[in-house]
């Protein structure tokens, strides 16, 4: 057990390790300075031609979303397209059928805001062309969008006054060229030589070697599986995602595709510090974001580790920890690590199943995701910061009796009501669409639906309440990942849920990048003694308070019902 | 807008043929160089093949070391864990029924020696390993039931430990080979 703690620290580490100059390249790179990626210029300028941009046209914070959101707009309509049809279309070697308009809705949407819920499983829900030309491509460019949408708020920050939050197609394409497709491209061919399947062969049909007739799914499943972490997307190629042993194979793919998920929003923090040259606030931010990753971890892994105290009233030795839906090459240590990490960073991939993990890890999970700013997605976890950054700003600016600001610019009445706009969204969502799930659970369970409201749960009580919350949570925070004991391909939570993926997507990067573009506009005020600095550790701690608060008060009375329920319930 | 439109309209397809088409293709090529050529790779015994080395099958007789319970049967057609929360009762039910099993199965085992994996579902329900503890817990059934003795039985269960990452991450035994080596051995 110590050597599979170690193992976890060793871990995160290396991603730190990391993460430190992948920071400091990644800077260089949206600053248009020299880089060994270089060579990658050619590519870029045919993209640009082809493409009609001009990539050093300046943008306004309206202009660069109405890029962003034009092209999202088209990718949606060609998801879903591709979904509905793909039973019909080639690349489709185990005969695989279309997806229902309900479900595609639901795939289309979810891949496009770099969620990645997924209503169906991979080994019959899609076609290797989807897998690839739909799949493949969204969680590439949803993480690309997040990264440019981050680089036009730290343009915003970096000057003093300012029109010019950078050009979107530029910081898009290099977001693309620059980093995700060279990281992609190590991470994939790492993962092909430890036996994840690359090749285009279909299903196979073999004897086991006590005479059963079973088939195995496969496919060209390695170059997803890299994106699908790096671009903090979580989707998987198998339907047990990164549980199955073919998506990830062994201890060290374990540690690989940990590393993955958390390199580039680790990264983007350092990349901050030296973008806009505010070193120190970088550190403060990743340090109060580490602190909170730790408060979650901690519980987690001694829930798991210590095994299920209904299992040991059986009589059973746990000397492993909690198996159930557990994969022994990774053992409850490094599962729990895993729990953890993707729940906060919004890639929601799994290694082990979160349904069946203890009360406790389940109430981390869902924390995980309310908070979703510890660390967080690709480029969308520090714009989350940012909005409790400016809640913590107001704040502190109330209580020291001064106009608040950030960074040299008066943060006023219209910045705040949008933070406390996005911030309000994400607690509505989530509580509004639970409470009707179990409503109709409750009072409507025989309803002649595609599938029943009584039907829905795969477990009774606390825990049936936990897998709606948790679904809707997982929605809001574009996590991605489920209890996945709930039964969700239905129209009901199909479309529900597709409503929640997209307005807790598209308003958290709005809300930022608006904010930034009208603090930009302002006035530069030169710091002096009575300024509230953001990058002091008292400030920190203020924004960590917030955190905390708005969470504990948004979240508190949901999560009592669920797993502090069972959890009480267990213990007895 | 219109602008807009066309840009993206005309990037989207560059990038569907270099992300979605050129990136898994150069992947598939370097996937033809590992071993099973980026298709899974297979195990052979008695010259036929007998499945892949990453999925686990499954062992019912008291002849071969069996593996852990799955939700899908271990047909890798699909995958799944059970889903099920700590505080189900009908799940508890289940493990207990398991555990009756294994004890009727193992009868010099006593309930406290079986860990925990062997009665609860893998997460992906094709979980090919189990522990070393697993597999010791095993021998005397198998050995009773092949009619070998104990001894070259658990010799052949440490031979097939595998000790990943200099011995930091959990100790597994693959079942299938283990099974392979067990049919070998006289």
């Amino acid at each position: 057990m110590t050597g599979e703690i170690m193992a976890v620290i060793a871990t995160f580490l290396v991603t730190l390790l990391l993460a430190y100059p992948l920071g400091r390249y990644v800077a260089r790179v949206y600053a248009g300075q020299k880089t060994i990626t270089d060579f990658m210029a050619p590519l870029e300028r045919l993209l640009y031609r082809i493409s009609g941009i001009d990539p050093l046209q300046p943008m306004n914070w309206k202009q660069f979303l109405k890029a962003m959101l034009t092209i999202n707009m088209l990718w949606l309509v060609y998801a879903m397209l591709m979904l509905i049809v793909q039973g019909k279309l080639p690349l489709n070697p185990d005969g695989n059928p279309g997806q229902t308009p309900d479900l595609a809705f639901n795939t289309a949407i979810s891949f496009l805001v770099n969620c990645n819920l997924q209503h169906y499983s991979g080994e019959t829900g899609l076609t290797y062309l989807t897998q690839l030309l739909v799949i493949t491509f969204l969680q590439f460019v949803s993480a690309a969008t997040g990264l440019a949408a981050l680089i036009a708020v730290f343009n915003g920050l970096k000057h003093r006054t300012t029109q010019n939050l950078g050009n979107f197609w530029m910081l898009f394409v290099r977001s693309v060229t620059r980093i995700l497709l060279p990281l992609c491209i190590i991470g994939a061919v790492l993962l092909a030589v430890n036996g994840t399947p690359s090749g285009f062969e279909g299903k196979d049909t073999i004897t086991t070697l006590q005479g059963d007739t079973v088939q195995v799914s496969r496919g060209p499943a390695a170059g997803m599986i890299a994106i699908k972490h790096l671009g903090t997307n979580g989707g998987g190629w198998f339907g047990t995602n990164s549980a199955h042993p073919f998506e990830n194979p062994n201890y060290f793919t374990g540690m690989l595709e940990l590393v993955m998920q958390v390199l580039i929003p680790v990264a983007m923090i350092f990349a901050l510090g030296f973008y806009i040259n505010r070193r120190r606030l970088a550190l403060i931010i990743f340090t109060v974001m580490t602190v909170g990753m730790l408060c979650l971890v901690i519980p987690n892994m001694l829930a798991e580790t210590s095994g299920s105290p209904a299992i040991a009233q059986l009589g059973i030795q746990q000397p492993t920890g909690a198996m159930e839906g557990k994969e022994v090459r990774f053992g409850p240590a490094a599962s729990a690590y895993w729990s953890v990490v993707t729940t906060i960073i919004s890639t929601g991939s799994v290694n082990s199943m979160h349904d069946s993990s203890m009360p406790v890890a389940g109430l981390t999970q869902l924390l995980g995701m309310m908070i979703n700013a510890f660390y967080g997605g690709c480029g969308v976890g520090l714009l989350n910061y940012l909005i409790y950054m400016i809640i913590a700003v107001f704040i502190s600016g109330l209580m020291v009796g001064r106009t608040p600001e950030l960074l040299g610019h008066k943060v006023e009445a219209r910045e705040v009501k949008i933070a406390a706009l996005v911030t309000l969204l994400s607690a509505f969502l989530v509580k509004a669409f639970t409470a009707l799930a179990a409503y109709m659970v409750a009072h409507h369970p025989d309803m002649a639906w595609a599938v029943k409201p009584g039907n829905w749960l795969n477990n009774p009580s606390y825990h049936g309440f936990s897998e709606m919350l948790y679904e809707y949570t997982s929605a809001n925070a574009n996590n991605g990942s489920g209890f996945e004991g709930l039964g969700d391909n239905n129209p009901f939570w199909n479309i529900t849920t597709g409503f929640v993926l997209i307005l807790a997507r598209f308003l958290p990067i709005i809300g930022p990048v608006a904010i930034v573009g009208l603090l930009a506009n302002k006035k530069f005020i030169p710091e002096s003694p009575g300024t509230l600095r953001v990058d002091s550790w008292t400030f920190g701690m203020v924004t960590f308070a917030v955190i905390i608060i708005i969470n504990a008060l948004s979240f508190f009375p949901a999560l009592a019902l669920g797993p502090l329920a069972e959890y009480f319930s267990m213990i007895k | 807008m219109k602008k807009n439109l066309l840009i993206s309209l005309r990037l989207t397809i560059v990038l569907i043929i270099l992300l979605g088409l050129a990136y898994p293709l150069l992947i598939a090529a370097v996937g033809k160089l590992t071993p099973g050529g980026g298709n899974g790779e297979k195990v052979v015994a008695n010259g036929r093949v007998v499945g892949y080395k990453q999925i686990g099958q499954s062992f019912t007789g008291d002849r071969y070391f069996q593996g852990r319970p799955s939700a899908v049967n271990y047909n890798a057609a699909g995958s799944g864990g059970s889903n099920k929360g700590p505080s189900n009762p009908d799940y508890l039910q289940q493990v207990k029924d398991r555990i009756d099993s294994f004890l009727i199965h193992n009868p010099a085992v006593q309930r406290s020696e079986i860990p925990a994996e062997l009665v609860t579902a893998s997460g992906s329900g094709l979980d090919p390993d189990i522990s070393p503890a697993g597999a010791y817990i095993q021998v005397k059934r198998v050995a009773a039931a092949r009619q070998l003795p104990e001894t070259s039985v658990r010799q052949l269960v440490e031979k097939h430990i595998m000790k990943p990452m200099a011995g930091l991450a959990p100790e597994t035994i693959n079942v299938l080979q283990l099974n392979i080596a067990l049919d070998q051995l006289k």
